[in-house]
């Protein structure tokens, strides 16, 4: 077998995606030349998606300590404590370059392997929220990926059994040659039942569990790590195939073999396969593992060492079982109809050692495999950014007519309804679900508890284009206010950082920038990162994407049926606008939408301030002061007031007054940090006034709702005067029209 | 009432119903795996939803014919209830509990969303603590659930008053706009000639708690718990 392997040489050591100066490490690490099968272990297990190798020393950078924190990142997904013996388990990752090959199982694979992350972990999913980004809604090729990866996250959420409740569909063009899908997965454990990816235990048993070996997905981690051409397509027997109905089955027999207390440690097999977990396992605990791969299960013939070590078939672990305890894992297994197969042991010594029809064809220092090359590379900021911060939008004519040009803005297909894609995901199963997508973060019950959990995701490319370290900071506070608008105190975060290729200078300076404006937020705002994932390499054909870190923040309720929605909720009720008045049209939705640009400086962000305001909400929501609580995001001011009108169940309308900018369409439309537009009963307004005063923070009524219409005054004229049936037809059908 | 809830290899509304029977409604209630044919210890066994056996093949098409429910003709026989939700209800219609067919929705996607039901036969042991006119709120979470039965079968469900839930508006019209997957007549929920077993495809379980957005669910529930009662305590609501 091992005669007939090629020789490895620095030709296919460049095939693979490696550098010469990573082959001549490679030989200087093990002191002679790899083998055919060893180059391919290096080659996937120092591939940028598995290593981190242009983005671990600027990831450094960010907070992971906590004192809730039980579990931060290098694991298969981070740990918070939050009360009552729980622990929430989540992590987010990208699916994006599969999804652009083949979108339906790109995209049902990227929630395959992000629902294992959290069950390895011991933890019973509750959640998914999908983070999506698309290019020109208008041009065929965009339907046809909106289609296949919401069919794709429909089919295996659905078929899995655990409910999508949230997330964001954006609209760019950037995205067009490269779309992202990135997936956030939730889970709920014990506390003290947390298991975790590693292989203790001279002389215990390593089993292989879950689905069989095939030929799919080889190359997925090296895919991952390049940039696409015009042959894209070509890769897509790289994609993996997903089964969800055997990855429910492997979620049951996990967390009953976990149970029975004969589990030692256990990890997902997702990128790099077999390969990465049989390094990675016995790096994290100082041991080393050999495997003889004629045991391994496979659903194909005379597949090579090679192939069983880099497959990347999906709803498959590898599991550490305590010795003498072999059977009872065995038997979870078999009833679950699932192959567990003894493929190897732990051993001392720290070598990873792979044997194949009776010779050994790897012989490799699990660190050797796991300690990549990381660097530090020249980095400069684009030649262009000067020129587009410098961009004054109050240059631009303004819109002649303010009713259209909200219309225009709530029917854009990012701000617009997004139903036509939720109500193809089981929202509910699990019956935790307090607050269904549609406000500004989901809300599940911790059943047996009075707590609940509220998530968000949130990410905005344009404004990280034009500002990296300022638009990723503000992307951390928007995740954190669409949580702390449903009542909950952010607890911790998850970023999944979609880049361009780190070997541009300028892409790997938004990189750092970004990574430092998320660090600097989680610092102000107490957030520890627990987990997450790079993207590198978003392009193709030489453009890259928008830079697009999105943040996913999961927070606590300490009591469940004390939560906010968006919408309002009733007629009469006072509206106040907490925050700064502090805005800008720069890398706007409105100046994207009316006039295609993206230029211009974004509005400051004091951290303090927005420290506050979110201390506010949620203590105006724990006193059950407020009705609504809406987040200002995209669209400004106006949108905030529009969604919150038209979200509920029945329309409301509002009257309202605005606090003066310099102009009209950056009063209603600007976008800034730290605003959020709440509604109190008038009989509670003192109680409001006096906590909003001890809150320190800027904040003023503007009006109050009721009516058929929205209307809004500045400077005492009305600017909008809204028909609300209008405006909900044009929410309904904005985003819808494109795809149905 | 002794209540035992199904798993299937694939089955994910077992938990939510095995909540609600013992946290809701204080009855004792266990899960019963797809291989026991016992069910002697139960006055009412409940199919959940999911995707049993993967539904490969056809929705229910495996499960249907599994030890557990082979089963259920003498279970049923012997005055038990069977109460089958989502795949539930495909896996009765599979092992011809209950005739007709579920298809997969017109609509060709995945629908969950909120639905109302008009409450076609308060008779039933299901449906008698459900004032008349009542318009319930449940939802649906399913890719075939368009219900079809051949003419015959159609007018002999009508004749033996086997309709329980069509799809309604608020006002309680069966209109299409109303009718979420497509099913014949707008056809939601169905029981056998004798009334004890119900299957439909709305998820009763998800409606069961204020907090999850209202209790109409529980009517069912309420319903049978109340057919136990012998000296009339239970009286319509």
């Amino acid at each position: 077998m091992t005669g007939s392997e090629p020789k490895a040489t620095l030709g296919l050591a460049r095939d693979l995606g490696l550098t010469a100066d990573e082959y001549d490490r490679i030989i200087q690490r093990l002191g002679r030349e790899p083998r055919y099968t060893e180059l391919g272990l290096f080659a996937a297990l120092w591939s940028e998606h598995c290593a981190y190798k242009h983005s671990r020393v600027f990831l450094a950078r960010l907070p992971t300590h906590g004192p809730r924190v039980l579990q931060g990142p290098g694991e298969n997904a981070g740990a918070i404590d939050i009360g009552d013996g729980w622990a929430v388990v989540f992590k987010m990752e990208s699916h994006n370059h599969p999804s652009f090959i083949e979108p339906f199982q790109g995209a049902a694979t990227g929630v395959g392997g992000i629902l294992r992350d959290i069950f390895t972990m011991g933890a019973r999913p509750i959640a998914i929220l999908d983070s999506l980004r698309f290019g020109n809604p208008d041009e065929p090729r965009t339907r046809r990926l909106i289609e296949g990866v919401v069919s794709g996250i429909s089919w295996y959420g659905n078929c899995f059994g655990c409910p999508t409740v949230g997330g964001e569909i954006v609209f760019a063009p950037e995205y067009s040659g490269n779309p992202l899908v990135n997936v956030m997965c939730v889970g709920l454990v014990r506390a003290d039942r947390i298991f975790r990816g590693r292989a203790d235990g001279v002389g215990n048993p390593v089993f292989y569990v879950g689905n069989k070996t095939g030929r799919d997905g080889i190359h997925g981690a090296t895919m991952a790590s390049a940039t696409f051409d015009e042959h894209a397509e070509e890769r897509r027997p790289t994609v993996q195939v997903g089964d969800p109905f055997t990855e429910k089955l492997l979620l049951e027999a996990c967390l009953e073999a976990m149970a029975s207390g004969a589990v030692v440690g256990i990890q997902d097999m997702g990128a790099a396969g077999l390969a990465c977990c049989t390094s990675e396992m016995p790096a994290r605990s100082g041991t080393g593992m050999e495997v003889e791969l004629d045991r391994v299960p496979q659903r194909e013939s005379e597949m090579t060492p090679y192939e069983i070590l880099l497959s990347e078939s999906q709803e498959r672990m590898l599991l550490v079982a305590a010795r003498g305890r072999e059977a009872e894992v065995k038997a979870v297994f078999s009833k679950w109809e699932l192959d567990a197969v003894e493929i190897g042991h732990v051993t001392a010594g720290g070598d990873l050692v792979v044997r194949s029809h009776g010779g050994v064809v790897a012989r490799v220092p699990v660190e050797a495999l796991t300690e990549a090359p990381s660097y530090d590379k020249t980095r400069t900021p684009p030649p262009w950014l000067d020129a587009a911060r410098a961009f004054d939008p109050l240059t631009l004519p303004e819109p002649v007519d303010y009713d259209e040009t909200l219309a225009a803005l709530l029917g854009s297909p990012t701000i617009a309804c997004k139903e036509w894609a939720f109500r193809q995901y089981d929202q509910q199963v699990g019956t935790n679900t307090l607050v269904l997508p549609g406000s500004d973060a989901a809300v599940l019950r911790v059943k047996g508890t009075t707590r609940a959990l509220a998530v968000a995701t949130d990410g905005n490319g344009r404004q990280v284009l034009l500002d990296p370290r300022r638009g990723a900071a503000m992307a951390v506070c928007e995740a954190a206010r669409n949580v702390s608008c449903a009542g909950a105190r952010p607890a911790g975060v998850t970023d999944c950082l979609n880049f361009g290729s780190p070997e541009r200078p300028e892409i790997l300076w938004q990189f750092a920038e970004a990574v430092e404006g998320i660090a600097e937020a989680c610092r102000a705002l107490d957030l520890p990162v627990v987990g997450g994932n790079v993207s590198l390499y978003n392009e193709t054909s030489g453009t890259a994407i928008l830079p697009t870190p999105i943040i996913g923040v999961v927070g606590v309720l300490e009591d469940a049926s004390r939560l906010a929605t968006q919408w309002f909720k009733g007629v009469g009720h006072r509206i106040a606008l907490l925050g700064p008045d502090a805005v800008s049209l720069g890398g706007s939705e409105y100046l994207w939408m009316l006039h295609r640009i993206v230029r211009g400086t974004l509005a400051p962000l004091d951290l303090g301030v927005e420290r506050r305001v979110q201390a506010a909400v949620q203590a105006a929501i724990g006193a059950e002061l407020l009705l609504s609580a809406h987040d200002c995001s995209e669209g400004g001011v106006a949108v905030a007031l529009a969604e919150a009108c038209v979200t509920g169940p029945e329309p409301i309308g509002a009257t309202l007054d605005l606090p003066d900018a310099a102009r009209t369409d950056l009063t209603l439309f600007g976008e800034g940090p730290s605003r959020v537009i709440v509604s109190v009963d008038p009989i509670r307004a003192r109680e409001f006034e006096a906590l909003m005063a001890e809150s320190d923070i800027p904040w003023q009524w503007i009006g109050t709702t009721g009516g058929e219409r929205l209307r809004i005054r500045r400077r005492a004229t009305t600017v909008v005067d809204a028909d609300l049936r209008g405006l909900h037809q044009t929410w309904r059908r904005g985003f819808e029209r494109h795809v149905a | 009432m002794r209540f035992g809830v199904v798993v299937f290899p694939g089955t994910w509304s077992d938990c939510d119903f095995h909540y609600v029977i013992s946290e809701v409604l204080h009855q004792p209630v266990k899960y019963v795996w797809h291989r026991d044919r016992d069910l002697s210890g139960f006055d009412c066994v409940v199919l959940p939803g999911g995707f049993s056996y993967g539904d490969y093949l056809r929705a229910g098409a495996v499960a249907g014919r599994s030890p557990v429910v082979e089963s259920l003709p003498d279970f049923v026989g012997r005055g038990g209830y069977v109460l089958g939700s989502c795949n539930g209800f495909q896996i009765l219609c599979e092992a011809r509990l209950l005739p007709g067919v579920l298809m997969r929705n017109e609509c060709l996607q995945y629908r969950c969303q909120s639905t109302q039901l008009r409450v076609e036969n308060l008779e039933t042991p299901f449906t008698r603590g459900i004032r008349a006119g009542q318009i319930l709120t449940m939802p649906i979470s399913h890719g075939e659930g368009k219900y079809y039965a051949d003419p015959d079968t159609l007018a002999a469900l009508k004749r033996n008053r086997q309709v329980v839930f069509r799809y309604a508006t608020a006002e309680g019209q069966a209109t299409k706009a109303a009718n979420p997957n497509g099913s014949l007549e707008n056809i939601a929920g169905i029981v056998n000639e004798d009334g004890t077993v119900l299957g439909l495809m709305p998820h009763p379980e998800r409606a069961a708690e204020r907090a999850m957005g209202g209790t109409d669910g529980l009517l069912i529930f309420q319903s049978l718990l109340g057919t136990l009662v012998e000296d009339g305590s239970f009286l319509k609501r």
